[in-house]
């Protein structure tokens, strides 16, 4: 799929996608040359052809995760497929801080950011809570709160998940 | 008219990447199969021929024989394999470099569907727009397949085999996401039905290059417990005179054993139980032949 700016016989390049929630997806596209954008709009069933395939108009913000194209299209998901318990480091009281330091590079958890996780479904939370954490690390973030949540969905354009 | 440029002519990259994602889904894939020695398919063209249950038995005895061992339920829409390697409700480690496959009480690592659906009669439904299903089902079940085989952590296996479900489509599905398939195993039965459609899946394998294509005939006769009398249970001698028409080898005659689906059904496996009743005899020489042809293989 390519978009050709026809005046300027320039091939258009991808600048953003827009997910607005409803099954239909925006991309929009950039002449290099003029200047012009172009949105390209699908409808649902359009949007579906494309993510069928596993696949993001645009590329992927975050590497693919295990089994996400089930995780995220597979209807009535088992509550208890996944085990992932006792894998997300809370954050310390002052008293546990004192006896030992955390280890370098792991991303704590607040209390409200794990219950906000604890919301995911089960199915999908692993995945979710690897995605945060990668960006955690990736932008130096030690402690995830409910506020790098919200900064990391916005930033990896995660609304759809 | 004016003169506009054909997709072919213009060869600038548009930052789209729906490509290069492809590409990076077979990588993955390929990267992973590559620590297999080998990926075994067991499938027919025709259902009801008993594949996942000689699948299922096929893997404890390969296992029994020492080689690690996975199975993967390709039949997506009536997953079986999950129950008769006795791994239905099992949990799976959710790891960065892949989910864990459930393991069976033989040491088989398994994947199916049936481990990631909520309700047993839950038929397989994908979230979608609701029409136009019929579309991209094709699309999102190639895409379950591939993330079975690559998104599962398998580890280090000596054979990976695959449970495919009915229809020559199913077989080809398979062949592309697998083009180094190693062996596939069709299993039919006496019935000239059932030659009549494997006969189709004979020739989509050969076309496909794949390098060993073996027959199995299932359900072949009846012996009474009570007095040992054998009788037919189809009329005809279809799987032989597919063996002889077509050239492929016939690996395995298996009798009829209502103690063979009883213990699938369970869980476990008649080869264990009763290793010397006649059905688990030709499954464990059908697991010498597959194992023999694999070490052939790969001298």
């Amino acid at each position: 799929m390519k978009f050709l700016c026809i005046e300027c016989d320039n091939v258009m390049d991808f600048a953003e996608r827009q997910l607005p929630g409803d099954g239909t997806l925006t991309a929009v596209f950039h002449c290099g040359s003029c200047g012009r954008d172009v949105a390209m709009l699908t409808n649902p069933m359009e949007t579906q052809l494309v993510s069928s395939m596993g696949v993001k108009i645009g590329g992927r913000e975050v590497p693919a995760q295990p089994l996400e194209m089930v995780r995220t299209s597979l209807e009535g998901g088992r509550e208890e497929a996944f085990d992932i318990s006792g894998d997300i480091p809370r954050r310390q009281t002052e008293e546990e801080a004192g006896e030992a330091a955390p280890r370098l590079g792991t991303v704590v958890w607040s209390l409200e950011a794990k219950h906000r996780l604890e919301k995911v479904p089960s199915f999908v939370r692993g995945m979710v809570k690897r995605i945060y954490i990668d960006w955690a690390k990736e932008n130096g973030v030690a402690e995830m709160t409910p506020a790098v949540m919200d900064r990391a969905r916005t930033d990896l354009g995660l609304e759809d998940m | 008219m004016r003169k506009i440029r054909s997709y072919r002519e213009v060869t600038h990259d548009t930052g789209s990447e729906l490509l290069e994602q492809v590409v990076e889904q077979q990588e993955r894939l390929a990267a992973r199969l590559s620590k297999v020695g080998a990926v075994v398919a067991v499938a027919s063209g025709k259902g009801g021929v008993g594949k996942s249950a000689v699948t299922a038995n096929l893997a404890v005895a390969l296992a029994g024989r020492g080689l690690s061992i996975g199975a993967a339920d390709a039949d997506l829409n009536g997953p079986s394999l999950g129950r008769m390697l006795g791994v239905s409700g099992s949990r799976l480690a959710d790891r960065a470099e892949g989910v864990e496959p459930a393991i069976g009480p033989s040491g088989v690592r398994v994947m199916s569907m049936e481990l990631l659906q909520q309700d047993d009669d839950a038929p397989l439904r994908w979230r979608e727009p609701s029409t136009g299903g019929f579309i991209w089902q094709s699309a999102l079940e190639t895409g379950a397949l591939r993330e079975f085989l690559g998104d599962v952590a398998w580890g280090e296996l000596d054979v990976l085999l695959v449970d495919v479900p009915p229809g020559t489509d199913k077989i080809a599905r398979l062949l592309e996401l697998v083009p180094g398939l190693d062996q596939m195993i069709l299993v039919t039965n006496p019935s000239e039905t059932a030659r009549f459609v494997v006969s189709k899946s004979v020739r989509m394998a050969r076309e496909a290059g794949v390098p060993t294509i073996a027959l199995v005939a299932n359900m072949t006769e009846y012996v009474c417990p009570s007095c040992g009398h054998a009788s037919q249970l189809f009329q005809g001698d279809g799987a032989r005179r597919l063996a002889e028409e077509s050239g492929v080898p016939l690996w395995a005659d298996i009798p009829f054993d209502p103690r063979l689906g009883a213990s699938t059904d369970l869980g476990t496996s008649l080869i264990t139980e009763d290793p010397n009743a006649a059905s688990s005899r030709a499954l464990l020489a059908l697991a010498d032949r597959v194992a023999s042809a694999l070490e052939g293989e790969a001298s």
